[in-house]
């Protein structure tokens, strides 16, 4: 690691709050959360349902905004950003991997990895050869032309992965990517994004609730009610 | 951007074949019903037009009866041949006049009989009405004068009659009468009223009144003008002629009536440019319906890809951007719509044109603005889905079952 990017962390959260609903019914999903992550980090998220972890997950994601604190990107407070900005952001600098996977429909593999090419205007010739690359990398070369109902689970978040890292975003962020697999599945899964953040360097936020999952990252921290309870492992 | 974009749009209609082609239904419904509409309508309107001008160029119609519908009809008394030649004589805008008179004989020739209408006329009718000769030629002034007992065949009657043989010098039995053919006509085919203008056999017209009608009675008489311009002064002229000779006081109503044939196609003429005008709304009515079927298709197309949308924008998709996927893939659906409503519009206009025996014409004001118009309901219709979808949170689309 360089100076410069320990100096300004990749994601800051300083006092994060994120509250939903009003007076009684009112949901503290993230009360108070700070920490820091630098690039190349791999974390393992984890708690118990409605803990927090997914709420953070779709903060650090720009999905959604703190209802109060500061989110920094690379030194940057997010929370000031307008919609477009966010999704620029995202464009530009992030990528998803889902539970349910989330490939468009009745779309081939080679099209679905092309999509996040498409927003960043890459032209044609170069989009497909980005995505043939990225799709080789999950091993899934020759199965550019499948559509996701003509691929297995374990194929389909693969090609996820594949789309998620075409852009080579500098954070990918994976919401519980092996809750829909058998294990043999879940291992080949964990074994891609080690992977991708090994050889490539791309920092992995992953949210699961598997301790044999989490074993994979570098760091895990452990979310109780909106707070941060635990944070083990933190690379030095 | 919007290339891509339309690429998109065009990869997502083929992707749902199915609900595009029933999307745009309405659309290729609509446009092709205006286009059809119109089309047709402006057709009959000019064969209207040109049938009128074909019963003879610049022609006025001197008819007894005060109105053609009215009991008056009945009482006034008929003209006679002296009426039609002071005519001649004294309207100085009157080309030429041909006195008529019908009556319907059973006709025979060899084996094969026809109901028929006879015309006992002049000379002048056949130029008067605009017929030409295909064999032979009119009457002589001889047998005009004496009555003689000849004859000349419509096209229908001709071919009733005689099929392929000759019929020039033939003799056929008009009622009682026998006839020699003197001249067969070229074909007029069926007025805008639906009525046969080749079925009917010319004698003279002295011949008529004596063996067939037995008076002398002068029923229609069929007058040209000098010049297209004249049919005002002509019929000045034969009004006050007429009421002179039929002795009607200052202030009396007249007892015949005058019509001039350019009149009667101008008011035909823009009967059914007022029809095509309310079939062409009428039709109108189904496109904006059509609009409305794409509004509703593509509401329902973004709560069905509510979790489509949630991805593109959780991938780095603006609002805007998928505001233009939905609004692109609106207007494209409404547009080859339009296309497709285009090309079956012209098809059934030109079969149906060519059913009905009208003048075939595309109308390109019409094509363009059905297009257009589908494009602008494509474009109006599409937009609030869109905004729908492009207004949507990444969360709350991503989490949509």
């Amino acid at each position: 690691m360089s100076t410069g990017a320990a100096a300004t962390p990749l994601v800051e959260f300083r006092d994060v709050r994120k509250v939903y609903g009003k007076g009684d019914s009112e949901v503290r999903a993230l009360d108070g959360v700070s920490f820091t992550i630098s690039d190349g980090e791999f974390v393992a998220v984890m708690g118990a349902s409605g803990s927090g972890k997914s709420t953070c997950l779709n903060v650090l994601g720009c999905l959604d905004s703190p209802t109060q604190g500061a989110y920094l990107f690379r030194g940057v407070e997010v929370g000031v950003l307008s919609a477009d900005q966010l999704a620029l952001l995202r464009r530009n600098f992030l990528g998803f991997v889902f539970q349910g996977f989330n490939l468009l429909a009745r779309t081939t593999a080679l099209e679905n990895v092309e999509l996040p090419l498409v927003y960043r205007r890459v032209p044609a010739g170069e989009r497909r050869r980005l995505a043939l690359q990225a799709l080789a990398d999950v091993g899934l070369l020759g199965r550019e032309h499948h559509t996701p109902a003509e691929l297995s689970g374990g194929q389909q978040q693969r090609v996820a992965i594949a789309r998620a890292v075409v852009t080579n975003p500098s954070m990918l962020l994976a919401d519980e990517p092996t809750g829909n697999l058998d294990s043999v599945r879940k291992d080949e899964i964990m074994r891609i994004l080690v992977e991708m953040n090994g050889k490539r360097g791309i920092t992995i936020v992953m949210v699961t609730h598997e301790p044999d999952m989490a074993r994979f990252a570098t760091r895990t921290v452990r979310f109780k009610d909106g707070k941060i309870a635990e944070d083990v492992g933190r690379a030095a | 951007m919007i290339w891509t974009t339309w690429i998109m749009a065009l990869r997502e209609i083929r992707r749902n074949t199915m609900r595009s082609i029933l999307t745009t239904l309405g659309i290729v419904i609509g446009v092709a019903s205006v286009i059809a509409m119109v089309t047709l309508g402006r057709g009959a309107t000019a064969k209207i037009t040109a049938d009128i001008a074909s019963m003879g160029s610049n022609l006025l119609i001197l008819a007894p009866g005060a109105d053609r519908r009215g009991p008056a009809a009945q009482t006034a008394p008929a003209f006679k041949l002296q009426d039609a030649k002071a005519i001649v004589r004294e309207a100085s805008a009157v080309a030429s006049v041909a006195p008529s008179a019908t009556g319907t004989q059973l006709i025979v020739y060899g084996d094969k009989n026809w109901n028929t209408s006879i015309t006992g006329t002049t000379n002048d009718y056949f130029e008067v009405r605009g017929f030409a000769f295909a064999h032979g030629g009119g009457f002589s002034d001889a047998e005009e004068s004496t009555g003689a007992a000849v004859c000349v065949l419509g096209e229908t009657v001709r071919h009733q009659l005689f099929g392929l043989q000759d019929p020039i010098g033939a003799t056929i039995r008009v009622g009682n009468i026998p006839c020699a053919v003197v001249g067969t006509l070229k074909t007029k085919g069926h007025s805008s009223f639906g009525n046969d203008q080749d079925d009917f056999v010319a004698i003279p017209l002295a011949t008529f009144q004596r063996r067939i009608a037995g008076n002398t009675d002068v029923g229609a008489i069929f007058i040209t003008t000098v010049s297209d311009h004249e049919a005002r002064r002509a019929t000045w002229q034969i009004q006050s002629l007429m009421r002179e000779r039929r002795r009607i006081a200052p202030g009396g109503a007249d007892d015949f009536t005058v019509e001039d044939m350019k009149e009667i196609a101008k008011t035909l003429g823009s009967v059914t440019g007022a029809l095509t005008g309310l079939l062409g709304a009428i039709a109108g009515v189904s496109l904006l319906v059509g609009g409305i079927g794409i509004m509703n298709i593509m509401l329902v197309s973004v709560t069905e890809r509510t979790r489509e949308i949630g991805i593109r924008l959780a991938i780095g998709a603006r609002g805007r951007e998928v505001l233009l996927q939905f609004l692109v893939e609106a207007v494209t659906l409404s547009a080859l719509g339009g296309l497709v409503g285009a090309v079956l519009g012209l098809g059934a206009s030109y079969a149906g044109a060519r059913e009905v025996g009208l003048p075939f014409k595309i109308a390109p004001d019409v094509l363009l603005l059905a297009l257009g118009f589908s494009t602008t309901v494509g474009i109006a219709f599409g937009f609030f889905p869109a905004r729908k979808a492009a207004g949507l949170h990444p969360i709350d689309a991503l989490r949509h079952e």
